[in-house]
């Protein structure tokens, strides 16, 4: 237990939300009065623990994984690390590209187990955990500016898809990124998974040496992050059409090979206005905003 | 702590970021600003919400659902929680917002306040013994504060202020910060006084002495309890005392007992005879019996005189909370034996504890606002004191009304327990970061010397169309005197 965490219900009385240190997350529950409350209590009990059990291991989370070696001990870390092996050999990776997916996955994992829900989402800062019980579903909504809500896509999920994570990474997000996307999206099987991948894909998504393209070391911007001595960006100019095809494509290609190879299950790209999806067919573009949506909206 | 390239470092939680100037942490609510670490939280906006009994829609209590109904306008107060600072305060305060309040012009000026001179007056409802006054009161083994005054029931403590902040050891000024953000904060905070006792204090919630959590407020010392229960003793028992370790009361020899005829009962009492019936020091002062060190009632008692005692004799003895009490008959020695208690005293003693308030530990943050803040305001910053003291301008700390003390300075005094939750932050120098408002009307802030180039309307920040956690709508608290209400102002 610790004493920085602040716990509370949102003012609808409807989401939890809870916050310590960097993690933020609301979260909201569906099912009968009783077990939402045993929900949300099971939530917050296991919440409080959660960034002190990360730093413990903070130093090797930070560190490139390797698709050897050891394993961390927490569960959380663990999940991290399993969430990015499967691209370590292959590009610079650090657990910590999972960090949301997994903490948002054990909170979810922690109120299925204590109650009986008939859904449930954990939204970690855009890093999405869903319960979704037989015959149920979410209409999920996307934005590509945080500090522009309109959605440019909706997509349903049915609890026959195998879809319970959705991420979401960016440059303008709250992580430093590679890459130049505005957003990436990514449906996957687990939060960890998804959120690994949208790491990946939002630093495909880039045109390198590009002159309107403003990059800094990220150790130049916050001495320890995990990225090192690596260029991050941190401002990207209007760029032409062709442009922002190449560096789509180049998004596109990552992420069609993780769906190959099931690391992923669809994926939406979005860069200066131009969005390209592969693998969800229901998904739906440029949804009218008016329409009560019901679901998620992240930012 | 500072580190390469002017960074700092955080340690609001475990990460432990280091901050380049300019920058923020990981949570994107800590940040570095011209290397002072100050915190950037949501926005706190307090509703006048219409009339609703609560603050907050609490954690967990469904049944209680927000009714959605919000007003505008005047309604709305924004504090100065999560504002941001002015220091090194040669800048205009980070928000000067005006407000039009009953057709005149209102302007609030919030700023976080970094105070080195702060601290805390913590009034704690407990007859125990705590230390001696002017015992040194620690947290985490650093001195933090000192044992003041005995007040009526209570015991107050002074904790921070800027000898320990910034006087003594690195480690003293930490713990002291530590401890006055955390108390203010309304989080318990465990307290160890030099020869004494410890207790764990928090806002509004009752002290644990030693760990015993406090219950009640004592009704009156020893002799005022004799003479508020005398009526209902008389009969139904021969010989009460009340044991407290300020003035323990016997109501044989009590005036109170007197006026009623009872006769007296040959009974010895230990300690000093201050008046009939009223004894001072029975015994050492601690947590027990009536604050003080007994746990059996009867070493405060002599043998019974055998020439007036009589075997049989009844004997009550009680505390002055009621939370301690034995009845006694005299056997054929004249010695008390222990009885099961009356029915016919129960009601009394019921009636003790019932008089009883519960024991609370309330907590006064106490700060004076320094010239350079004072300058965030107006570029003349006496000015703005004088306007405090002419009651042109209302000072309130998130939202909640304060104590301004007469004479030369802003010094301030607020009821932690009427202002948001986690209201107050800290930066490493060590000093705590508490919100302060400034109201006044439009017009007097341009005679002061405001920014009046700064001055914001209200709806540009409350329509900021951000999602909608970027700024916290509180409903104000019924209790507090609206800060922008115009009939409370002179």
């Amino acid at each position: 237990m610790n004493n920085r965490a602040q716990i509370r219900m949102l003012l609808d009385g409807r989401r939890l939300h809870m916050q310590d240190g960097p993690i933020d997350v609301i979260v909201e529950v569906f099912g009968d009065v009783g077990e939402i409350a045993l929900a949300y209590r099971a939530a917050a009990d296991r919440f409080v623990e959660i960034l002190d059990e990360l730093c413990r291991e903070l130093a090797f989370l930070r560190r490139p994984a390797r698709d050897d070696g050891d394993l961390p001990s927490g569960p959380i870390a663990r999940r991290m690390l399993v969430a990015v092996r499967p691209y370590a050999s292959q590009t610079f990776i650090t657990p910590m590209a999972a960090v949301a997916g997994a903490v948002a996955e054990e909170i979810l994992g922690t109120m299925t187990a204590a109650a009986k829900l008939s859904r449930a989402y954990v939204n970690d800062g855009g890093d999405i955990a869903l319960h979704i019980a037989p015959g149920e579903k979410f209409v999920v909504g996307m934005v590509e500016r945080p500090d522009r809500a309109s959605l440019f896509g909706t997509t349903t999920i049915e609890s026959g898809d195998p879809v319970r994570g959705i991420a979401t990474s960016g440059w303008r997000g709250r992580s430093f990124s590679l890459g130049i996307a505005d957003a990436v999206t990514v449906l996957a099987d687990t939060a960890a998974m998804a959120d690994a991948a949208a790491t990946v894909v939002a630093n495909a998504v880039d045109l390198p040496g590009h002159p309107r393209v403003g990059r800094v070391r990220a150790c130049d911007l916050a001495p320890d992050s995990d990225l090192g001595e690596r260029l991050v960006t941190q401002s990207v100019g209007e760029l032409a059409p062709d442009d922002i095809r190449d560096a789509l494509g180049a998004g596109i290609r990552v992420a069609e090979s993780l769906r190959g190879s099931g690391l992923i299950r669809a994926a939406a790209v979005n860069l200066q206005g131009e969005t390209r999806v592969i693998g969800a067919a229901g998904w739906a573009q440029r949804a009218d905003v008016s329409a009560p949506a019901r679901g998620l909206v992240h930012a | 702590m500072p580190v390469a390239d002017d960074a700092i470092r955080c340690d609001a939680c475990p990460v432990l970021c280091y901050i380049k100037p300019g920058r923020t942490g990981a949570c994107d609510r800590y940040a570095n600003a011209d290397g002072q670490l100050v915190r950037l939280d949501p926005h706190v906006v307090l509703e006048r919400a219409v009339s609703r009994g609560d603050t907050l829609v609490p954690f967990l209590e469904k049944s209680r659902e927000w009714d959605g109904a919000l007003l505008t306008g005047e309604e709305t107060f924004v504090t100065a929680i999560g504002a941001g600072t002015t220091y090194p305060d040669y800048k205009p305060a980070p928000f000067i917002i005006s407000s039009e309040v009953a057709g005149v012009d209102m302007v609030t000026v919030v700023t976080e306040g970094i105070f080195s001179y702060c601290g805390v007056k913590l009034k704690i409802d407990t007859d125990r013994h705590l230390g001696a006054e002017c015992s040194t009161v620690r947290a985490q083994g650093e001195a933090v504060g000192h044992v003041t005054t005995n007040e009526y029931g209570s015991q107050m403590l002074s904790l921070g202020g800027v000898r320990h902040l910034t006087g003594g050891s690195r480690h003293e000024g930490t713990a002291t910060c530590d401890a006055l953000l955390n108390v203010c904060n309304r989080q318990a905070v465990e307290l160890k006084i030099d020869d004494g006792a410890t207790v764990i204090v928090q806002a509004d919630k009752a002290p644990i002495v030693d760990g015993v959590q406090e219950e009640r407020m004592r009704v009156g010392c020893g002799s005022a309890t004799i003479g508020m229960f005398a009526k209902q003793w008389f009969g139904k028992v021969d010989e009460v005392v009340v044991v407290d370790d300020h003035i323990t009361g016997v109501l044989s020899e009590h005036q109170a007992g007197k006026l009623l005829g009872v006769p007296e009962t040959g009974i010895a009492l230990k300690g000093r005879r201050s008046t009939p019936g009223r004894y001072f020091r029975v015994a050492e002062p601690g947590t027990s019996w009536g604050g003080t060190n007994i746990d059996d009632p009867l070493s405060i008692l002599g043998p019974f005189d055998r020439e007036v005692a009589r075997p049989g004799l009844r004997l009550l003895m009680v505390s002055t909370t009621g939370e301690h009490h034995a009845y006694f008959e005299l056997d054929e020695q004249l010695r008390p034996a222990e009885k099961e208690l009356p029915a016919a005293l129960r009601e009394s003693v019921e009636r003790i504890r019932e008089n009883c308030e519960p024991a609370l530990c309330t907590v006064l943050f106490m700060g004076g606002a320094g010239g350079s803040l004072r300058a965030g305001v107006t570029e003349n910053p006496v000015k703005l004191t004088h306007s405090v003291r002419d009651a042109l301008t209302r000072v309130t700390c998130g939202g909640a009304p304060v104590y301004v003390w007469p004479g030369g300075g802003i010094t301030i005094m607020a009821d932690v327990s009427r202002m948001p939750e986690n209201a107050f932050g800290y930066v490493p120098t060590p000093a705590l970061v508490a919100p302060i408002e400034f109201t006044l009307k439009l017009s007097d802030y341009a005679t002061l010397g405001g920014y009046m180039d700064h001055v914001r309307p209200l709806s540009s920040i409350t329509s900021i169309s951000r999602d909608e956690e970027s700024r916290r709508r509180l409903a104000a608290r019924p209790d507090n005197p609206w800060p922008l209400a115009s009939e409370k102002r002179k």
